[in-house]
């Protein structure tokens, strides 16, 4: 079994998937000859054709509606954006079409379009390529909201995505693109999307995340471990529609809750997370919940991101004060 | 200086005002079967949208867009069309819509304000009628694009208005259409007027028509309101679309004989004499005096004509009226193919609420 990155795992999924089903294809700026700016549909034109892979004008709009009419199709194209700052161009396609088209057609005509984009803070990148705004997508009715957060997880999920018969918008954490390997088998197993996965089981403390944070959140546990603290680690993974059962089972469990995300605070997927526990399961918790978050500023530009973007010390500290009421 | 690309846009016009033939016809207007269907699918539109109108002011139907000024184009569309062609609509487009096979009961209920009125019983491929404005270019590049992909002789016609054109999308759509020769036909329906904003005050070109050459692609001026010379226009069009040699742009004149939408008083913004001046080019009446002239209608089968048009119409009225109201769990049954384990308990408030039809 090959030891890949998450930015490999991605185009392991896609290649899988657009060798057992012709009716996937890609869409999106610089994907086909160069691969895409990460590459991750890297060596895919070459296998399946510049009629499978396809460069699009540099025009974000267009590349959601051109996806969402030949999803109408039957087609499952696969479009990606090249970072998440540039989706907005896209907005009105995704929330006025793709998210709509099955349910108010009353089921005649629908959107299994998957639509990628790599996101998030930690690269150093240039202004604009560096936000997380997943909980504009989880807000929409429709769309469903997919952030791996490892590249065994990359693979399942994105062939969960491009199978799912709904549109799916597929964040990926470009921080941790290259920084984790693990072996994936390349099997074509798909994994459940609309459900959390409990990467760590713990007693006292539940911690919830997503994404690229999911990694400073199991440094934060085992450190924790040091010091007596047992924390159950959520990735969230499908953050709309959510899988609240498995986050309220584990509050229920733990009395304890911090929620940590790189997005900013107000009104993001951690508010609704929390609401969440608060109307369930209230009477479970021995503490409020605890969010450890973006700051609600505009995300720096690099050289000031890393004060943005949520500590392995700063959701210690945030567990720390939970478990001291 | 050397001239590197000079372009002119061409203009189509058979009939005059009076239903004259100004030059030869296309031999297709030969087949007086099409061109009597023609006629009559026009006033059947035109009849419909009186009513719908007066279902609205009458509280029993909701916002209404009247085609009035359209009828012509939605024919001409309606008719060169294919069933495996698709349509991409915007939302004036009902004359085009009646010939696709869609209900006339079916474009009240949609209007009416419920979503089955876009489940399209005996018309399942075409997209829906379209309200944010050009996006639907962007769907009908794409269709396209899925009929290229799969090596299919089929063709996509995309209807939007003169305000569209402003928008990205349109020109996004357009020039990927030029880039991948793709089987499409934008039909722009030049009525002069995006609510209250002119033609003129939307874009400082001549043409619409020219917008095409930015994308590498035909542009056809047509008379809108002269059924040969959209109709002709549109053939050609459609058989360089499925013959693989890419898309098309054709503005067709016409005008807004009506309001935006029943909401809307186009009194506050244009004169009444613009108005009398637009009817007399009306489309309609044009066909009607040909059809005259050439024999091939009396005022007999006018007045049957508009006696059927007349029954038709209120028959898909009742049909329309005697919709049962859907289940409130209609909202959450049609989101995803299946409901998500979030979202039952949603569910399960609206039977507590509404009650629910067993499903």
């Amino acid at each position: 079994m090959p030891n890949v990155t998450l930015v490999e795992a991605v185009n392991m999924a896609l290649a899988w998937e657009m060798d057992h089903d012709p009716n996937v294809v890609l869409l999106g700026e610089d994907i086909a000859t160069n691969g895409g700016v990460f590459r991750a549909t890297v060596g895919l034109k070459e296998r399946f054709g510049y009629k499978r892979v396809m460069d699009t004008p540099l025009a974000e709009t267009l590349i959601a509606g051109t996806a969402i009419g030949m999803a109408t199709q039957g087609l499952r194209p696969v479009a990606e954006f090249q970072f998440m700052g540039f989706i907005y161009a896209g907005m009105e396609q995704l929330v006025s079409h793709a998210a709509r088209l099955r349910n108010r057609t009353r089921g005649r005509i629908t959107c299994p379009a998957v639509f990628r984009a790599p996101f998030g803070g930690g690269i150093h990148a240039p202004e604009h390529h560096s936000e997380s705004t997943e909980a504009l997508f989880a807000h929409i009715p429709g769309l469903r909201v997919v952030i791996p957060s490892s590249p065994q997880r990359a693979y399942g999920l994105l062939l969960a995505a491009i199978r799912n018969p709904d549109p799916v918008v597929f964040l990926e954490p470009k921080r941790i693109y290259r920084a984790v390997s693990q072996p994936v088998e390349d099997t074509g197993e798909a994994l459940p999307l609309d459900t959390c996965f409990t990467l760590r089981e713990g007693d006292d403390v539940t911690l919830i995340s997503w994404g690229a944070s999911i990694h400073e959140t199991l440094q934060a546990a085992d450190r924790l471990a040091e010091q007596g603290i047992s924390a159950e680690v959520i990735d969230v993974a499908t953050l709309s529609p959510l899988d609240r059962d498995t986050l309220l089972c584990s509050v229920a469990k733990t009395g304890r809750c911090v929620i940590i995300h790189e997005a900013c605070r107000n009104g993001g997927v951690g508010a609704e997370i929390a609401a969440s526990i608060a109307e369930a399961a209230f009477l479970d918790l021995q503490a409020p919940v605890v969010r450890v978050t973006g700051y609600d500023t505009v995300m720096p530009y690099y050289r000031l991101e890393n004060f943005y973007l949520p500590q392995v010390e700063d959701i210690v500290a945030a567990v720390e004060q939970v478990i001291a009421l | 200086m050397k001239s590197r690309y000079d372009f002119h846009v061409d203009s189509l016009r058979y009939l005059n005002d009076q239903g004259l033939p100004l030059d030869a016809l296309p031999t297709w207007a030969e087949e007086s079967e099409r061109v009597l269907a023609a006629y009559r699918n026009m006033v059947l539109t035109r009849t419909f949208d009186q009513k719908a109108i007066a279902l609205q002011r009458t509280g029993q139907c909701g916002t209404y867009p009247s085609v009035l000024g359209h009828e012509v184009v939605g024919t001409a569309i309606g008719q060169c069309m294919t069933p495996d062609d698709v349509f991409v609509p915007y939302y004036r487009d009902q004359a085009a819509h009646i010939l696709r096979g869609v209900k006339l009961s079916e474009l009240l209920l949609y209007w009416g304000g419920d979503e089955r009125g876009s489940a399209w019983q005996d018309c399942p491929h075409d997209l829906p009628i379209a309200v944010p404005i050009a996006t639907q270019c962007c769907h009908a590049v794409g269709i396209a694009a899925a009929m290229r992909i799969r090596d299919e002789h089929r063709a996509v016609v995309c209807c939007l208005g003169d305000g569209a054109t402003s928008k990205g999308d349109f020109l996004e759509s357009l020039n990927l259409a030029g880039a991948w020769h793709l089987p499409v036909v934008f039909m722009v329906i030049n009525n002069q007027w995006a609510i209250s904003t002119p033609r003129s005050l939307q874009s400082g070109t001549e043409t619409i028509a020219q917008k095409a050459i930015a994308g590498g692609i035909p542009g056809h001026l047509v008379d809108g309101n002269d059924y040969f010379a959209v109709t002709d226009q549109l053939l050609q069009a459609l058989e360089r679309a499925r013959a693989g040699k890419g898309a098309s742009l054709i503005e067709a004149v016409t005008y807004r004989l009506g309001d935006h939408t029943t909401a809307d008083d186009a009194t506050r913004y244009r004169s009444a004499e613009e108005l009398k001046q637009a009817w007399e080019r009306d489309g309609i009446k044009r066909l009607q005096r040909y059809l005259h002239h050439r024999a091939l209608w009396s005022p007999d089968q006018e007045q049957q004509l508009q006696t059927d048009c007349k029954a038709t119409v209120e028959l898909a009225v009742a049909d329309y009226l005697a919709v049962p109201p859907a289940p409130a769990t209609d909202m959450l049954d049609y989101l995803f193919a299946k409901l998500p384990k979030a979202l039952e308990p949603q569910r399960a408030r609206l039977v507590v609420r509404h009650g629910q039809e067993d499903v």
